[in-house]
């Protein structure tokens, strides 16, 4: 009788980098019954989806536009991740960020773009990073779980952001809520004339390598990921593990915060409530995707943002539902989270050894009633 | 009449032979103790007997015949039963509820039903509950009765249980003989798991010794005594390392003074702990594991503070200081637990330098060349069988406790903290470690070992203490400390 063993086995390094290869497989393959049950072909889906926004130049451009506010979140919670700290709370940091560049872009009004866009910058970062201090210190003191605070003070943000819409800030003709016209100093400027690619694509880029030379070059870096992969070890080894964890959390929230001002001042130009539709839970897919990785949550944001634009380009021309973009790139985070558990572990089938007490008295007697 | 045999039982888990052809008889209606030091096999075995585990190799006979027990169920469906030393019970469901999970007879539940049942198997076995209680208002002794009651419930006729008297305080402990005593009246059978040679020579019939995976004897308690038996576990009189010469002892240097904690579970883990260690001397702590141990190696490394009394190193009271403060302090820690206190993501270099980032670093920005540096040196100077950019993960035992001994040792610490330091260690690594301790000690160093090995302390200290249930026994020199002396004190007898 054969027996299978369930062993823990660690991954192999050539396995973990093809592990978001497989998984966006996997995961195409999954989505394709989907495409099917809507009546459309899965491989014109995938073209639409990956290949036409490479196409064009300005699809591909659109592309970048996409990724820009993906890279600052992926970035956000690959950064609070990797210290072990669960950064749920990257949507609610976004939009404090945002909150804060609407602010200065009403008050600095005539201010040169040398001065207001330095603050933007400095506003957004520091609104991400006081949202997130809640939540930290609580974690920090406390020991309360952070995924549930971070969670549920994105709501409490909404609902601050819609009071200003709403209220002070309403547009007093039209009636919208939404925040007045920044002020031309806090713009962020074109990067290519006449297309929606703006300097927060610059920003984004210079986050994503300047976090990578953090967590892979310096102390603090170390430090993070070894209070991130050992929490005991590193409080074993002297590491100031509550200290390194708000860091890790309000740099974080920091950085979210950057992606919020960055969609105020480079694309839309004031604040509504529809300013992120969950860029910052898109975030988590991206960081995990990348594995933690600077680098990797680069790729996996373009990635993401290359989904997002076909996404568009499918339902329009196959007609099925728009949202299977969020279906496909939910089911990706699934598939990537399965993948990294399971690389972990082998099934070994299991010779039975002669005195081996694993057969069955009933087979015996089975086997003994045959032969009679 | 056997209730249970188990025979020719074989147990590998890796390298390590927890089982080595155990063959074990419990006759019916007795009480049958299984006495080992920690590591024996004894939980082992009766996990395999329990459907946890599955043995490699052997069988089991439940009254005479063979049985195959690939999981609890099967166990409790062979009639028995087992008590650990963590419950399973539900802290928020009422004793009648926990003792009817995992009833699978029937969809609906009939409370009262079940109340009578209960109320019924409480009085035949005389182990009094209340059925309307909730698990999270008992006392652990109460607790305790609840689980031995659902094993019974169950119609358990074998009852093991694993070191039960661990939870207990005294009176406890009495009202937990007398069930045991009613039990056996009603013709059931107990399997009694213990290290503690008192208890054992009270409550027991027969009692089977346990050591590295092998039966040592069994014997009946008329037939024995405790030194017997304490002869039976610790072993034998040669000892692996010789010892060097007499060193001068210096003056003390780490001071123990009245050190009090309390463990994971809040009860009373250290007692009164006072003991100093002297430069150039190794002080070994002997005890079975679970005495207090993990609990005095944690508050000397600053992993947890105590409850009460001091420690100082010279001058320096460094109560309740953290990791880094005692690092500073010259004390090197190797801890219990070596994959606790190395990050196994980290590469071998990495955790070489983790404990000392600042040195490391210009300005906030890693001096990784400088890290491979001290990697490489340390390597060679302790031989560790790895590349700098390994992970440490991927070490064996004796190379993660190597780059463990190289991090701590290399900074040439005043203070020596060594907490089962060749647990788990092949033969060459053993001897590699017990080598460097002396190495320190004759640099100067005051070591203290903490050590279930008795072998190793007496091979190792200048002088020995026993620990027991949190209590320092006696200090002993190590040329007065026998065996015999020694294995009673870590039983608790004096």
């Amino acid at each position: 009788m054969l027996k299978f063993r369930i062993e823990k086995v660690p991954a192999p390094f050539w396995m973990r980098i093809l592990i978001p290869v497989a998984a966006v497989l996997v995961t195409f393959l999954l989505t394709s019954i989907l495409v099917l049950l809507a009546g459309a072909d899965p491989l014109k889906a995938f073209y639409y989806f990956l290949i036409s926004p490479l196409s064009s130049q300005v699809s591909a451009i659109e592309v970048l536009v996409k990724s820009t506010p993906l890279l600052l979140t992926g970035a956000a919670v690959a950064f609070a991740f990797s210290a072990g700290y669960w950064n749920i709370g990257a949507e609610g940091q976004l939009y404090a960020g945002a909150l804060v560049g609407a602010w200065l872009g009403i008050v600095l009004q005539g201010v040169s773009p040398v001065v207001g866009i330095p603050l933007m910058i400095l506003g957004g970062f520091v609104g991400g990073a006081l949202w997130a201090l809640v939540p930290a210190l609580l974690k920090v003191k406390w020991n309360v779980d952070e995924v549930v605070t971070t969670l549920l003070l994105n709501s409490v943000i909404l609902f601050i952001v819609s009071y200003f819409l709403n209220g002070p800030w309403r547009n007093p003709v039209s009636m919208w809520p939404q925040s007045p016209e920044i002020a031309s100093g806090t713009v962020f400027f074109k990067l290519i004339p006449r297309s929606r690619l703006h300097f927060g694509f610059i920003i984004a880029v210079v986050v994503i390598l300047v976090e990578w030379f953090v967590l892979a070059r310096t102390s603090l870096g170390l430090r993070m990921r070894a209070v991130g992969l050992g929490k005991d070890a590193a409080r074993f080894a002297g590491i100031p593990v509550g200290r390194t964890m708000l860091t890790a959390a309000l740099v974080s929230g920091g950085i979210a915060g950057l992606a919020g001002v960055g969609e105020v001042a480079g694309i839309h130009f004031h604040l509504i409530d529809a300013i992120s539709e969950g860029l910052g839970y898109t975030g988590i897919i991206i960081a995990t995707l990348g594995a933690l990785n600077p680098l990797g949550v680069g790729i996996s944001a373009l990635f993401i943002g290359l989904i997002d634009t076909g996404a568009q380009s499918v339902s329009r021309a196959l007609g099925v539902p728009s949202y299977l973009g969020d279906v496909v790139q939910s089911a990706l985070l699934l598939v990537v989270l399965g993948m990294f558990l399971l690389q972990n572990y082998r099934i070994r089938r299991v010779q039975p050894s002669a005195g081996d007490n694993v057969t069955p008295p009933g087979a015996l007697a089975e086997e003994a009633k045959e032969l009679r | 009449m056997y209730a249970v045999q188990m025979r020719g039982i074989v147990k590998r888990f890796g390298d390590v032979l927890a089982n080595d052809r155990i063959d074990f008889d419990l006759e019916q209606g007795k009480i049958h103790a299984l006495l080992g030091e920690n590591g024996a096999g004894k939980t082992t075995l009766m996990r395999i007997l329990y459907g946890l585990y599955h043995s490699d190799t052997g069988e089991i006979l439940v009254n005479g015949e063979r049985v195959n027990i690939n999981s609890p169920k099967d166990a409790i469906r062979a009639g028995i039963g087992m008590v650990t030393q963590h419950f399973t019970l539900v802290p928020t469901l009422t004793v009648a509820e926990n003792l009817v999970l995992g009833d699978t007879t029937g969809i609906t539940l009939n409370p009262a039903k079940i109340e009578r049942s209960i109320a019924d198997a409480s009085q035949r076995f005389g182990v009094q509950v209340n059925p309307k209680a909730l698990v999270r208002h008992l006392s652990v002794g109460e607790r305790q009765r609840v689980e031995i009651l659902k094993a019974l419930y169950h119609d358990a006729r074998v009852l093991i249980l694993d070191e039960p008297t661990a939870v207990l305080v005294p009176q406890e402990v009495e009202v937990l003989f007398e069930s045991l005593e009613r039990l056996r009246k009603e013709g059931l059978s107990v399997i009694f798991i213990s290290h503690k040679l008192n208890e054992v020579m009270r409550v027991c019939d027969r009692i089977t010794v346990l050591r590295d995976g092998r039966v040592i004897g069994t014997v009946e308690k008329t037939a024995t005594s405790q030194i017997d038996l304490a002869r039976m576990m610790v072993g034998r009189e040669t000892f692996g390392v010789t010892r060097q010469g007499e060193r001068a002892r210096g003056e003390a240097l780490l001071r123990v003074e009245n050190l009090g904690a309390i463990d994971k579970k809040g009860m009373l883990a250290l007692k009164d702990v006072s003991f100093e260690v002297h430069t150039g001397e190794i002080l070994g702590l002997a005890g079975v594991s679970g005495n207090g141990q993990t609990e005095l190696s944690m508050i000397l490394s600053g992993m947890i503070k105590p409850t009460q009394g001091k420690v100082w190193v010279g001058q320096r009271d460094l109560t309740g200081a953290d990791p880094s403060q005692i690092g500073s302090a010259g004390m090197a820690r190797i801890p219990e637990d070596r994959h606790a206190s190395q990050v196994g993501e980290l590469s071998v270099a990495e955790n070489l330098a983790l404990d000392q980032l600042d040195s490391f670093e210009k300005g906030g920005v890693l001096d990784r060349g400088r890290m491979l540096k001290n990697a490489k040196q340390l390597i060679a100077e302790y031989q560790i069988k790895a590349s700098p950019g390994d992970r440490i993960r991927t070490l064996s035992g004796g190379n993660m406790q190597k780059v463990l001994l190289a991090r701590s040792f290399s900074r040439q610490p005043a203070v020596v903290i060594a907490s089962q330091p060749t647990r788990g260690l092949d033969v060459s690594a053993t001897e590699y470690v017990r080598g460097k301790l002396i190495e320190q000690r004759d640099r100067g160093a005051a070591v203290l070992l903490l050590s279930e090995d008795l072998d190793e302390i007496m091979a190792l200290s200048d002088r020995i203490a026993v620990i027991y249930e949190g209590r320092i026994m006696g200090i002993l020199d190590v040329r007065e400390a026998t065996v015999e002396r020694l294995g009673l004190m870590m039983c608790g007898t004096c």
